[in-house]
């Protein structure tokens, strides 16, 4: 059971005793009360089948960050002071299960009823596509901290609404991008991508990188099973028939791990380089089952491709996780840490400019676009979508099982730096790709 | 008849103290009020069929096209006007349900509730398909406009709040009188003896699609409410979870009263609410304890209490 993140009453005179202190080392900020606090509204999937895999993991990660905050001084420097701007902070977690219609409704339960002073969340595209409309009637700061879908900042544009996290298009650059680098044989190449808009987007975007990257690749076979099937035997028969160099997958989740414990026995994994767009957040469930040698993003420099160019707040935030969870973080967490340190960045820069009280949605609004900050998965940049879109460097690597230690490894990582795979402002991601990608500033 | 004679004031009544509740609410509660009464209409819809001894498990599609009629007619024509697009949201629910009504009317039972469930599952697939229409993601859907009228923030809110108070007694009161009038008992009796009816003289057949169309533009209006309220169409409104709930709240409320079917939609959304803010983890479970309670308690519905009441006082 999951409870809010509350002070409990027994602490509370610690952490004014902490507070006062953390306001005296705040000079030239003084009128943010001790006892202000900021409370957000966390929402993601805590039912259903998004929950294990990206839900749950976020949240978890988002608490710890929380409780770390609100205790001060346990992250490195620039995030070693209390909450944001001092103020303690205050996170009611609300799961995201139950469709677009729901969550509007709970949107506006959080802002008008709960009297939240931001919202973080949404997993799912199409929730991602449905609150910032209401975000900006009710204006409500919000930050959109996971969903994957070009189409918020592309199709529309809004005053209170900010993704924090870079859109799918980098996931499949970066694949094809791979490809090339290392040298894999690609003649022809398959895919596999569940029944709707992100399977459907992943395939178009992999199939229109690899057209740029590789244009000699050929591709016959895409097949789209239905979201939660969790049963692939008709379209493992059909991979193995079809025999291609690769086999493109966005699955994630249950499904990732059915397709992966079904497809392995029967030598999918030996016959194709299977690559998987975000199949990092399967690798603590299926340790050892997940076969040697296939490559894996993880939308964004996260969980195993964060550790070798880990910083002071990385391990910090790794360990901690690890010695609560028993498991290490896999994106999930990331996207939720960074979207949380941009938050707090941006209204302590709205602090330092409104002469240290607590900011309106309009202050946030303002400091927030355009931000840049540093978080575990690397330095991200509001650099799209007039400021309110996030772009953010991305890896791809290959897993090896690392039998001695008995853990999974990435080995054969490359980075892509966050110009380098993602557009540049103001051009949609689909023709950025199939312009070939003008304008990349690669490395 | 003195009940249907006095029909208009009560409605009138109903009406007045909807709007001055209304007044006093906060905006949240009033939003969702609003969604309430959007998909009680829905629910009336069924409690139409229910009379008749049929459940409809497909009412989500005409939930949808609905707020699809309302999304793409915002997106492509730019008519924003509420009225226009509940006119038209009835116009093609209506149209609908005069095609599927009649190949329905021979269901019975089982086979009824699960041709009209695959029917909006169709409507389900087809959007999903349909990228152009923003696939499984669905689409965005303009703020609408009263005659003329483009409110903003609270009186917008307040705005759809009157507008769908508005339809639900309209609405209401139709369906009352549906209800007592001939073919309205009739639909009763078919519940009761489908065969002496027709011996009788009635046509089964003809009743029932009459009450599957009143439904399905019970539905539509429903859809096209929900979905200017909300802002977001997507295929998800024809999903059959969202026509179960439908069926849920007809069953929470009963066919004995008409009122009841609002208040039971508004029940479902309040426990809803707060349960999923009270407990995140296991709000499904406090939810479905809510429903169980209702069901065991009140087999014949919420309705079953004011017409327990009514019995009451006309023995007395």
């Amino acid at each position: 059971m999951i409870d809010r993140v509350r002070k409990s009453s027994a602490g509370r005179l610690t952490s004014r005793l902490l507070a006062a202190v953390a306001a005296v080392g705040m000079l030239g900020m003084g009128t943010a009360k001790a006892e202000d606090t900021f409370k957000i509204g966390v929402v993601t999937f805590l039912s259903g089948g998004a929950a294990e895999s990206f839900g749950v993991p976020a949240w978890h990660g988002g608490k710890l960050m929380i409780e770390m905050l609100n205790e001060g001084g346990i992250l490195p420097p620039p995030y070693d002071k209390k909450g944001f701007g001092g103020m303690t902070i205050e996170a009611i977690p609300v799961d995201e299960a139950g469709g677009a219609t729901k969550q509007v409704q709970e949107f506006r339960n959080l802002v008008q009823r709960e009297k939240v002073d931001a919202v973080v969340g949404y997993v799912s595209s199409g929730d991602c596509l449905a609150i910032p409309p209401v975000a900006d009637e009710l204006k409500a700061f919000t930050i959109l901290y996971d969903c994957g879908t070009p189409r918020v900042f592309e199709e529309g544009e809004y005053a209170y609404v900010f993704r924090t996290a870079a859109h799918a298009a980098m996931d499949n650059i970066s694949l094809a991008k791979y490809m090339k680098s290392r040298g894999v044989e690609v003649g022809t190449f398959a895919g596999i991508n569940q029944d709707y808009a992100w399977g459907q987007d992943s395939w178009a975007d992999f199939v229109a990188s690899m057209s740029v990257i590789m244009p000699d690749a050929t591709t016959d076979t895409a097949l789209f099973p239905k979201i939660f099937a969790g049963q692939y035997g008709t379209e493992i028969s059909a991979l193995i028939r079809d025999n291609a160099d690769v086999v493109h997958s966005s699955l994630w989740g249950g499904d990732l791990q059915a397709f992966v414990l079904q497809a392995g026995p029967r030598g999918l994994f030996e016959r194709s380089q299977v690559a998987l767009a975000a199949g990092d957040h399967v690798i603590p469930q299926l340790g050892n089952k997940m076969p040697d040698g296939v490559i894996i993003g993880a939308r964004g420099m996260n969980g195993l491709s964060a550790k070798p160019k880990a910083t002071e707040l990385t391990d910090v935030l790794w360990e901690a996780y690890e010695k609560e969870h028993d498991t290490f973080p896999v994106q999930a967490p990331f996207r939720m840490w960074q979207a949380l340190l941009g938050l707090k960045t941006a209204v302590e820069k709205a602090m330092a400019e409104n002469g240290g009280t607590k900011p309106t949605a309009e202050q946030l609004a303002a400091a927030m676009k355009g931000l840049e900050w540093e978080a575990p998965s690397g330095t991200i940049k509001m650099a799209l979508g007039n400021g309110h879109q996030a772009i953010q460097p991305n890896a791809i690597g290959t897993t090896k099982w690392d039998a001695e230690t008995g853990k999974m490894t990435l080995v054969d990582i490359e980075y892509y730096a966050a110009e380098c795979v993602n557009p540049p402002d103001g051009v949609k991601a689909v023709e950025w790709i199939k312009e070939g990608f003008p304008g990349a500033k690669c490395d | 008849m003195s009940a249907t004679r006095s029909l208009p004031v009560i409605c009138a009544i109903g009406f007045v103290a909807l709007i001055v509740v209304g007044l006093l609410l906060p905006e949240w509660a009033m939003f969702l009020t609003t969604m309430a009464f959007a998909k009680g209409l829905v629910a009336l819809g069924i409690v139409c069929l229910m009379r008749a001894g049929l459940v409809s498990f497909g009412q989500g599609l005409y939930f949808c096209i609905g707020a699809y009629v309302a999304g793409l007619m915002a997106n492509w024509t730019g008519i924003t006007d509420i009225f226009l697009l509940t006119a038209l949201g009835i116009i093609a629910s209506g149209i609908t349900g005069m095609i599927f009504g009649p190949l329905l009317a021979t269901y019975r039972g089982i086979f009824f509730a699960m041709l009209t469930l695959s029917l909006s599952m169709i409507l389900y697939g087809f959007l999903s398909k349909m990228t152009a229409l923003g696939g499984t993601d669905g689409l965005n859907v303009a703020a609408p406009t009263f005659l003329g009228y483009a409110p903003e923030g609270r009186a917008l809110g307040l705005s759809l709040y009157v507008y769908t108070c508005a339809i639900v007694v309209i609405a209401g009161g139709l369906v009352r009188t549906f209800f007592d009038s001939e073919r309205g008992l009739i639909a009763l009796a078919i519940r009761d003896n489908e065969l002496r009816v027709e011996y009788l003289g009635a046509s089964v057949r003809k009743e029932i699609v009459f009450s599957y169309v009143a439904a399905g533009i019970l539905g539509g209006i429903g859809g096209v409410i929900s979905g200017l309220a909300i802002g977001h169409v997507d295929p998800e409104t024809a999903y059959w979870t969202t026509s179960g709930e439908f069926v849920f709240v007809a069953i929470l409320s009963g066919y004995l009263s008409i009122p009841a079917v609002f208040v039971g939609s508004l029940l479902l959304e309040v426990v809803r609410s707060f349960s999923n803010l009270y407990f995140p983890n296991t709000w499904q479970l406090s939810l479905g304890i809510f429903l169980l309670a209702v069901i065991l308690l009140l087999p014949n519905g919420l309705g079953s209490l004011l017409a327990w009441r009514k019995r009451r006082r006309e023995t007395s």
